[in-house]
């Protein structure tokens, strides 16, 4: 029996957070097949057959797949389900729209993010906002799992295995694609950042991100935010860095008037530097921080950016 | 319009949980309770649209222990109708909290249940959406924005790359994100006018349900501790410790 990896992509591209959690399918160690399901996805199918580890890529060229609606997406799971005992993926808000149901669909358990494979059935993830590690034990003959993608380096290269084109499943008409905003940013992914500077509700307006991103494009960052940065409008929701936002876990993650509640320090406290600029110095985002500066952002943040030249 | 409100008792957001030092869970003795914050915020959308004259009745379901009542009580005090307890003291999973959903919810026919996205405890992010599998109905996660319109319902939905907006087939299940609304604090006279609100018991055996056991807990540990680290004193400082110590710029 096999693992069946389903692909996160926009139908251009691949997302990073693939490779990783093929690296977390080759720990099961069943072969793994990966699934891409879109339309006009064929670079996408061709990117997922170099990851190492991979033995084919089934593509579903369809309009139906074009927008991942879930109702559509678990059935085409569903449709494949008799040739895999695992279905994984990362997590995804993409994934969580549809892996829950595919769980319940087989009628087993699925565990959610992921972050080790003890052995096949025995995983451990984060709860309570990661400040306890729960190990489960999965009995059942089948399992749905999502993966955690900052727990797992990338799967590496190999030459390309074959894609395979497989069939339609049928078409829910319980939902329909209405419209999108997707934020536009010539700057990196939060996700895959290897630098990532986030401001908090100390940044005062939305204008004022203007000083992040000014380091960022010295710095090649993504820019976040905390969850108070996104509510009073200054950012973006998918700026949100935390427990119910993004998990990231960059080089280097700069907190800039962010004060480092739980539910902050559950999205960014696995970067490898934490840099933490807040003028309050019991703010709890220095008991995480390697390097903390107490000062007025207004004032060290133009100065990093003479600083950086 | 009926509409259904799964709501969990979890530990307050703002308590810093401590693992039990057998592993066998996390120190639950003595700590401040509530109701997940991302249900609070599905009670409160159920109200606006009972307020909005949409909804017609709006019925609070909570599965977990005797306690979970006062869960219960105060969604009744902010709004909702009536209750549902269905008492259980194990750790019941979300494929298991999905099927009892199930079964209820074929017995009070809603048009709409509103769960939270993710329960703050387990977050597990899963029983919404294994509840419309189950169902055969729509769903619409993540939701930051909710428009009813005749048969169908508009949902905006919290997505990694922005917002994305669908639009469901009656009856639906929906997720709420953080920005779905700002929860109502319950008012002194509605906390008494609740007291008299009716709440069923029930347990799941009433419901006949073949819950399901394949998922064991093996043990709950402490994450790798963060050291904190030092306090630089100038930006020029700063910027030469990542350069020169850390290498990261
Ligand atoms: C269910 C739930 C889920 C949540 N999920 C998330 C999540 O995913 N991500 C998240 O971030 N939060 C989340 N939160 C919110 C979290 O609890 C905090 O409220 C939030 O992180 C606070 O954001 P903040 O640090 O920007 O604001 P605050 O806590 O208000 O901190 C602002 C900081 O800025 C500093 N400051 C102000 N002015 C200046 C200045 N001029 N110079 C320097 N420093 C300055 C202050 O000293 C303070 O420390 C969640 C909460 C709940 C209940
Ligand atoms: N024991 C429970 N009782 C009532 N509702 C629940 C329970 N567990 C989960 N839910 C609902 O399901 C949502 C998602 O939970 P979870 O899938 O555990 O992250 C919660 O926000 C609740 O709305």
């Amino acid at each position: 029996m096999a693992t069946l990896l389903i692909a996160e992509h926009d139908n251009q591209s691949l997302g990073d957070s693939v490779s990783k959690a093929a690296s977390a399918a080759k720990l099961i160690g069943e072969d793994i097949d990966i699934l891409v399901a879109g339309k006009d996805c064929s670079n996408v199918a061709e990117a997922a057959a170099k990851i190492d580890g991979i033995s084919k890529v089934l593509i579903c060229d369809n309009e139906i797949y074009k927008k991942h609606l879930a109702e559509s997406y678990s059935q085409l799971i569903i449709s494949l389900s008799e040739n895999y005992k695992t279905f994984i993926a990362p997590a995804t808000t993409t994934s969580k729209n549809f892996m829950p149901r595919v769980a319940a669909l087989l009628d087993v358990p699925q565990v959610s993010d992921i972050i080790s494979v003890i052995d096949e059935q025995t995983f451990e993830h984060p709860i309570y906002a990661g400040n306890a590690i729960e190990t489960v034990k999965i009995s059942s003959e089948k399992k749905v799992i999502t993966v955690r993608s900052t727990a797992f380096q990338a799967s590496g290269e190999q030459d390309s295995v074959n894609i395979e084109s497989i069939e339609a499943s049928e078409e829910s008409v319980l939902s329909k694609y209405v419209s999108e905003e997707l934020t536009e940013s010539d700057r990196p992914e939060l996700t895959s950042a290897k630098i990532i500077i986030s401001g908090g509700r100390g940044m005062q307006s939305g204008e004022n991100f203007v000083l992040l991103e000014a380091i960022a494009d010295k710095l090649g960052a993504a820019v976040g935010a905390s969850r108070a940065a996104v509510d009073a409008g200054f950012v973006p929701n998918d700026y949100q860095v935390g427990q119910t936002g993004k998990v990231v876990a960059p080089e280097l993650y700069i907190a800039v008037g962010i004060s480092g509640a739980i539910q902050h320090l559950a999205g960014m406290k696995d970067s490898k530097v934490i840099v933490a600029i807040n003028k309050d110095e019991e703010a709890p985002i220095f008991q995480v921080a390697d390097y903390g500066l107490v000062a007025d952002l207004f004032k060290a943040i133009p100065d990093l950016e003479k600083a950086l030249g | 319009m009926k509409v259904i409100v799964p709501i969990k008792r979890v530990v307050d957001y703002n308590v810093k949980i401590r693992v039990k030092s057998d592993q066998s869970g996390v120190e639950l003795d003595n700590i401040k309770m509530s109701m997940n914050p991302f249900d609070e915020i599905a009670v409160e959308e159920a109200i606006r649209l009972k307020e909005a004259g949409t909804v017609t009745e709006i019925i609070a379901l909570s599965i977990g222990p005797q306690q979970a009542q006062e869960t219960i009580r105060t969604a009744l005090a902010m709004g909702a109708d009536r209750g549902i307890l269905v008492k259980s003291d194990e750790n019941v999973s979300p494929l298991n909290v999905a099927k009892i959903i199930k079964v209820i919810a074929e017995e009070e026919n809603p048009d709409l249940i509103i769960l939270g996205k993710q329960a703050i405890d387990d977050d597990s992010n899963q029983t919404g959406q294994m509840l419309s599998a189950l169902l055969g109905w729509s769903q619409g996660t993540f939701a930051s924005e909710v428009k009813i319109d005749g048969q169908s319902v508009l949902v905006t939905r919290e997505v990694d790359g922005g917002l994305q907006t669908i639009k469901l087939n009656l009856p639906s299940i929906i997720t709420t994100d953080l920005r779905l609304n700002e929860p109502r604090y319950a008012s002194l006279p509605n906390i008494m006018k609740a007291k008299k609100k009716e709440i069923t018991e029930k347990t799941p055996e009433d419901y006949n349900i073949a819950m399901k056991s394949d998922l064991e807990i093996l043990k709950v540990s402490e994450p790798a501790q963060r050291e904190a680290g030092v306090k630089v004193e100038t930006v020029e400082e700063l910027v030469d410790k990542l350069k020169n110590e850390a290498g990261v710029i």
